[in-house]
């Protein structure tokens, strides 16, 4: 085996895709074979980088420097100058400016711990961060119930939103004595804004697939299935990769390290229904139905695909279970807060300096996270609210900039924490136009099953133009609530019920920016312009 | 080309939706034409009205036919606050079509969509395989410009 002189990480992502990363990859390629140097430069793919609106980027071990905003011609003196001279190119790297304050936080990372360092697409390279131990040590030190136990005291919650006690869920499956039970990843992420899960998928996703063994193993499941969206082809193919690798070497199949455990993992694909995130809707379409929820009770725990028991948990969550089996719950209890432990995936976006992604300790402060890990708001704006948790979110003003991101501190304000997504908003968002974007996503993605929810997003919608084209009244900002009321008790899923949540709270905050474009005089300077 | 695709399936109803994206995309109109929705059926041994109940229920999919390139700008809140309202309308303009319309040489069809995960470069548009992030208006003329050129 060859001893490199120089690791090059390149991230292949869709953002860097369409910027043109194959090519540069390319020219990388040709230029150090120009040079002689492919015994000395290893050139590997790796998931993103974390960067997002700075193009290609790649990043060299040792020195961990890296270079953004790749154009074909910089490539050559990249190659001379730092790979023949060992002199770093500065005009390309990373901006200090750009990254004063920015925190790359590698040590503090669970679920990403890999990504952007190893090469995806091999498995050996997994294997050698440590990867699948946890899963001979769970399949062969450690009993189910075992396993249950350390999820449970663990304190581990679902990743997905709603913040469930992922043990919990696990032990209502797992006593059951059937013949076939399943285990589901609910990688159908359709939050907008919302995009940890594919970077989760591309860039490490053997850590998915370890961490669905052990769980699948948990709770006495022999077939599992990971949903994704058929949006993200990428992931389809780093994890069909990943599944033929791992059966490869043993490590899914039948009778797995002789232990007469069974398990195999398929995917299946979605096709563009933001309602099959919700479980039971996603079981329906995994079945080759409509993708509309069921009735609850009977939970999938106990009747869910085929009416088999079924767990379905989403992607972050599982990701974290190879490390609390090889740490401990303990451990895991060390990072985060009392109440939520572990640490969470934020996708941070909008008016900031750099969108992108970040693992941070639960009850990291909101300011923390767009000052460090956004950069600031761009352009030297002021700040003026954030929607958190996708469309199914909730509106913050600046008074909230402080509270702790955690399950249980956000709901002391009535907020939630949702899927991770940050969307970041300045003082020249229009909070009505970005109420009537919501709102728009809802009356679209509303499945027709119920009655509250179909209807009254389309009134929601009718209401929201109204107001949008300076004709609304005072009064339609009570029935937009009253009516987001009455979806959330009577909606038969969350879609139809979570929609109180962004309009409580955007008119609650930023009441006079509504009550402004009901002014006579705003209708008229609209008809002028 | 149905028994190619058929192959690669057990008949299980559960692989409809795998199969219909196959049926679709080796369309060269990138669409369910009648014809399929029969052959479908009678493979999975699934009446139509439920095919066309699924067909109709994912936005992915699409009964009528559409153009060689598929357009689909993410109308979201995030990529609506990066101003997507803007690039709809200089889509609009430069092919000359309503939304869900194509072009009368058969080139381009114009759709919205749902999130695309790809919010760090929002405003974003998907073109068949490919996505187009941190779009402008002069991005947007030059990539049409390019995908029209090609043809030519």
């Amino acid at each position: 085996m060859n001893f490199y002189r120089l690791q090059v990480l390149i991230g292949i992502d869709p953002s860097s895709l369409q910027a043109g990363a194959r090519e540069i990859e390319n020219t990388f390629q040709l230029e150090i074979a120009r040079h002689k140097l492919q015994d000395e430069v290893n050139l590997l793919e790796t998931g993103s980088l974390g960067y997002f609106g700075t193009g290609v980027a790649i990043m060299i071990y040792p020195g961990q420097i890296t270079y953004v905003n790749l154009k074909k011609e910089d490539v050559p003196e990249i190659v001379t100058e730092h790979f023949l001279k060992g002199k770093p190119v500065k005009r390309l790297m990373l901006g200090q400016a750009f990254t004063s304050g920015y925190n790359f936080n590698y040590r503090r990372r669970i679920v990403l711990e890999n990504s952007g360092l190893i090469n995806p697409e091999n498995i050996r390279e997994y294997l050698g961060r440590g990867g699948y131990e946890s899963w001979e040590k769970a399949l062969l030190e450690m009993k189910p119930v075992q396993i249950v136990d350390i999820v449970k005291n663990s304190g581990l919650r679902g990743r997905g939103g709603a913040g469930f006690p992922t043990g919990l869920k696990w032990s209502f499956t797992q006593p059951l004595t059937v013949p076939q039970k399943y285990f589901v990843i609910n990688a159908d992420e359709g939050e907008p804004g919302t995009f940890k899960d594919r970077l989760i998928m591309e860039g490490d996703p053997h850590k998915l697939l370890e961490g669905l063994m052990i769980s699948s193993y948990a709770v006495g499941a022999t077939k599992a299935y990971i949903y994704i969206r058929g949006e993200y082809r990428l992931c389809i193919n780093r994890l069909q990769k990943a599944i033929d690798q791992a059966r490869e070497l043993g490590l899914l199949g039948s009778n797995i390290f002789g232990t007469g455990f069974d398990l195999d993992i398929e995917i299946k694909i979605g096709a563009g229904a933001y309602v099959c995130g919700e479980e039971t809707a996603l079981i329906e379409s995994m079945e080759g139905n409509r993708g509309q929820p069921r009735s609850k009770p009977p939970f999938p725990g106990v009747k869910g695909a085929w009416q088999k028991p079924t767990v379905v948990n989403n992607v972050e969550t599982i990701a974290n279970i190879p490390s609390i089996i090889s740490h401990g719950a303990d451990w895991f209890r060390s990072y985060g807060t009392e109440s939520c432990p572990g640490t969470k995936v934020f996708t941070i976006l909008g008016d900031v300096y750099m969108p992108g992604l970040c693992e941070v300790d639960m009850g990291t402060s909101l300011r923390t996270l767009i000052e460090e890990y956004g950069g600031g708001i761009r352009d030297d704006k002021k700040f003026k609210g954030a929607l958190l948790g996708g469309a199914a979110g909730v509106f913050l003003s600046e008074k909230l900039l402080d509270v702790k991101m955690d399950f249980n501190s956000l709901k002391e304000y009535g907020a939630v924490l949702g899927s991770g997504a940050i969307l970041v908003m300045n003082e020249d968002a229009d909070m009505v136009d970005m109420l009537y974007a919501v709102i728009r996503f809802f009356r679209h993605e509303s499945c027709g099953k119920c009655i509250p929810c179909s209807k009254g997003t389309q009134k929601l919608y009718r209401i929201i133009s109204r107001i949008r084209y300076g004709e609304g009244s005072e009064e339609d900002l009570v029935s937009m609530i009253r009516l987001a009321q009455a979806m959330n008790i009577s909606s038969f899923c969350a879609l139809g019920q979570s929609l109180l949540m962004p309009i409580r709270s955007v008119i609650d905050n930023f009441r006079d920016e509504f009550l402004q474009k009901m002014d006579k005089k705003y209708k008229f300077s609209r008809e002028a312009s | 080309m149905y028994e190619e695709i058929f192959a690669k399936y057990s008949a299980d109803k559960e692989n409809l939706i795998a199969i219909l994206h196959d049926v679709q995309n080796n369309h060269p109109q990138h669409y369910v034409s009648p014809e399929a929705i029969n052959r479908v059926s009678e493979y999975l041994r699934i009446p139509v009205s439920h095919i066309q109940g699924v067909l109709t229920f994912y936005t992915m999919y699409s009964t009528r036919p559409r153009g060689k390139y598929i357009i689909r700008l993410c109308e979201s809140p995030p990529c609506f606050l990066r101003g997507s309202e803007s690039i709809l309308a200089k889509l609009k303009q430069l092919l000359g079509v309503k939304l869900e319309g194509t072009t009368s040489d058969g080139l381009f069809t114009l759709e919205l969509c749902a999130c695309l995960g790809v919010c760090g470069n929002a405003p974003v548009m998907m073109i068949n395989d490919e996505l187009y992030g941190d779009l402008t208006e002069e991005k947007v003329v030059a990539v049409i410009k390019k995908l029209t050129g090609g043809e030519a």
